[in-house]
């Protein structure tokens, strides 16, 4: 065991493992947050906390953290390249693992100019790659400079992002290698909407043996609306959303004129297609779970995973 | 640079802006050697008329233009300029006009960041054998001009 | 070579309004091959200038100067007469050029006329695009030629990101990935091993992160 996190257990015992995001709101609200926990807890094994997530300022991922550590259970904080330096970068790890938080996941970020700070200055002192490094030596009692930590070691579990759907797609699985040799106990992808590209993936990541070296989590997005599928397929650099998809979530209000109905029929054709991506990566050999992203609708969570059949979380277990 | 040409512009006695129907506009038209000036050559030997405000400077190729020309023209007192070369595709330097129009068209941004309206500065193309077209730019775009009203660069008058 | 843009002539104007005598002043090397600041550029510029304050009814004396290079002691100097004369001097070279002609004239107020914005290459005629961003510490032997810090936008030293798609970067189409060009050039040479590695973390010291950076060769001072 790296760290001892619910997820770890859970994944090293060869279970399949559910994550979900969370995300905070741009202003203080703790009680926020602890909602937010609440209709997550019991329908996943960890919750991802998203760092200024599309490069808008939102709370904290850490500080939304210890939040939910207080409640007992396994956050996943995040940490993008974009927004600090290595100094501060190892500053913030180690305040998380001071209050037990033991998941991180190591991300470039969006670039700010997509955001709502377009003004602000590009930081990216180092990479994801080269983060993922840092978090390893940092575990392992090293500082990013060579010199040894003056205390025992934060205990850490190790994530990464990986996106089968990003460009040069001949080249995805290597990038995925080179994250786990850098120290990636942990993968979360981008949200597999086309399963063709995401099975070729899988494959070549199994002929280079990357499934056993990793547990990689494949990336589900339940859509709200048919809006919201154009403007993912259209909008959202390195996300492949298959057209027939989009049309499934147009097609299922035609001819209905009640607005709360067509709300209504979106939704439940979004959770229908979600429902339908997760029992198909199950099926994929080397798929040891799955990350819900419910983009600003926490709340439908349970309802995927109860209609997925993944509601039976295996007992959290108490800290060590 | 053919100062001499402008600079009689310059000399010329300054308009008193009574009415619009009073102003008469100084034109400086560029026009290279081998059409427009031909056909404004020809305009005059068929006895055609055009406005006596247009003052042609001759020059062997509308690519000859630079920017500052056009410029100083303005500055100098010119209430419209025009640039006036072969038809595109026959530019007896093979792309003389092609550049010029571009050049043309960087210098309306140049002069309406300054408060000049574009419409002041325009190109046209046409061949040597068209005098009668000649006749008729210099008509229009003097007419044109007259619309517009004298350059905001004039020396203000009372009204 | 560096290039920069003009400034907007309502800024410029913002701030040469309410002097006498401006010299709008050139350089003829790298500002002057971008079509930004050389000679002719002084011209364009001044007769706006003149064509402005015609209108503003400003009684404004604008000269023109240009000469081979503001960065250097002995260019400036042979300006000197101009430069004196002037009531404020309007420069249009690089941020170098227009701060060191204000260290040879410390009591004369210089102005920017140009925004610097970098180290470029002419891709075509009148199309000049960034390369380099002077890092001070070049990797291109890691990168098939390609460079990671100036032409990925954020930089990274091991990429793509996962927002890179069809070749162009999230941040806009009209870019294209800096880490697609460094695939593709490491894939027609056969050279994609390289990109295995892992790519340690940079060393920012001597890029601007570590201050203001002087270089001194003894064998050339006097």
């Amino acid at each position: 065991m790296k760290a001892g996190s619910n997820l770890e257990q859970v994944l090293e015992k060869g279970l399949f493992a559910v994550t979900a995001e969370l995300g905070p709101k741009q202003g203080v609200d703790a009680a926020d947050i602890r909602h937010k926990a609440g209709l997550l807890k019991d329908y996943c094994d960890a919750m991802n906390i998203t760092d200024n997530q599309t490069a808008v300022v939102r709370m904290s991922s850490i500080g939304a953290a210890i939040i939910v550590r207080q409640m007992g259970l396994d956050p996943v904080i995040q940490i993008v390249c974009r927004d600090r330096n290595r100094l501060a970068i190892q500053a913030d790890v180690l305040g998380a693992a001071a209050h037990d938080v033991m998941n991180v996941l190591a991300l470039t970020g969006d670039h700010q100019t997509m955001g709502n700070h377009p003004q602000a200055k590009n930081v990216h002192d180092i990479d994801s790659l080269q983060l993922l490094q840092c978090l390893k030596g940092l575990r392992e009692g090293r500082f990013m400079n060579g010199d040894p930590l003056k205390t025992a070691p934060p205990k850490l579990f190790i994530g990464a992002a990986a996106n089968p759907f990003g460009g040069p797609l001949e080249y995805r699985v290597s990038r995925l290698a080179k994250k786990i040799n850098a120290g990636a106990d942990f993968i979360q992808t981008q949200p597999v909407f086309d399963m063709d590209i995401f099975k070729r993936y899988m494959e070549d990541a199994r002929e280079r043996g990357l499934h056993e070296k990793t547990h990689i989590l494949a990336g589900i997005i339940p859509m709200k609306s048919a809006a919201m599928a154009k403007y993912m397929r259209d909008n959202v650099a390195g996300v492949i959303l298959p057209d027939d998809k989009v049309n499934r979530m147009a097609n299922s209000i035609k001819g209905i004129e009640d607005k709360e109905e067509k709300k209504k029929r979106q939704a439940e054709e979004g959770v229908k297609i979600a429902c339908e991506e997760i029992e198909q990566v199950r099926e994929i050999k080397g798929v040891h779970g799955i990350h819900i992203m419910a983009v600003a609708w926490e709340e439908i969570v349970p309802k995927v995973v109860s209609k997925a059949n993944l509601k039976e979380r295996p007992k959290r277990l108490p800290d060590n | 640079m053919p100062e001499a040409a402008v600079e009689t512009v310059e000399k010329r006695e300054p308009q008193t802006v009574r009415a619009a129907e009073k102003f008469e506009p100084n034109i400086v038209a560029f026009c290279c050697h081998y059409c427009a000036f031909a056909a404004a050559d020809l305009a005059g030997v068929m006895r055609l008329q055009y406005p006596a405000n247009t003052k042609i400077i001759r020059i062997p190729c509308t690519g000859k233009i630079d920017i500052i020309y056009l410029l100083r023209a303005f500055e100098k007192g010119a209430d419209g300029v025009f640039v006036a070369g072969c038809l595109e595709g026959n530019c007896h330097f093979m792309k003389g006009n092609i550049v010029a129009r571009k050049r043309v068209e960087y210098t309306k941004k140049l002069i309406k960041d300054v408060g000049i309206e574009p419409e002041r500065l325009e190109m046209y193309n046409l061949s040597s054998a068209m005098g009668p077209r000649f006749a008729e730019i210099a008509r229009e775009f003097t007419s044109k001009i007259k619309e517009i009203g004298p350059s905001p660069l004039r020396p203000k008058r009372a009204g | 070579m560096i290039v920069g843009e003009r400034k907007p002539v309502g800024e410029i104007w913002g701030m040469i309004k309410g002097f006498r005598k401006v010299l709008v002043f050139g350089c003829n090397t790298c500002v002057a091959v971008c079509f930004a600041g050389g000679e002719k550029e002084v011209g364009i510029l001044a007769s706006q200038i003149r064509m402005k304050a015609k209108q503003e009814n400003v009684d404004m004396l604008v000269i023109e100067g240009a000469i081979e290079r503001q960065c250097e002691h002995e260019f400036i100097a042979a300006a000197k007469d101009q430069i004196e004369s002037a009531d404020c001097v309007l420069s249009i070279a690089c941020g170098a050029g227009i701060q060191f002609t204000g260290e040879d004239f410390p009591h004369k107020i210089i102005l920017p006329g140009l925004n610097t914005t970098g180290i470029n290459v002419v891709e075509q005629n009148g199309v000049f695009a960034e390369r380099c961003q002077s890092c001070g510490d070049c990797v291109l032997h890691l990168t098939g030629g390609v460079c990671p810090i100036s032409r990925c936008s954020k930089s990274i030293l091991n990429g793509p990101c996962g927002g890179s798609h069809d070749g162009k970067c999230e941040v806009n189409p009209e870019i294209p990935c800096g880490w697609q060009l460094i695939y593709d050039r490491l894939k027609l040479q056969g050279r994609l091993e390289i990109l295995d590695e892992v790519i340690p973390a940079k060393d920012w010291r001597p890029s601007r992160d570590g201050g203001p950076r002087k270089i001194i060769r003894e064998d050339l001072q006097e």
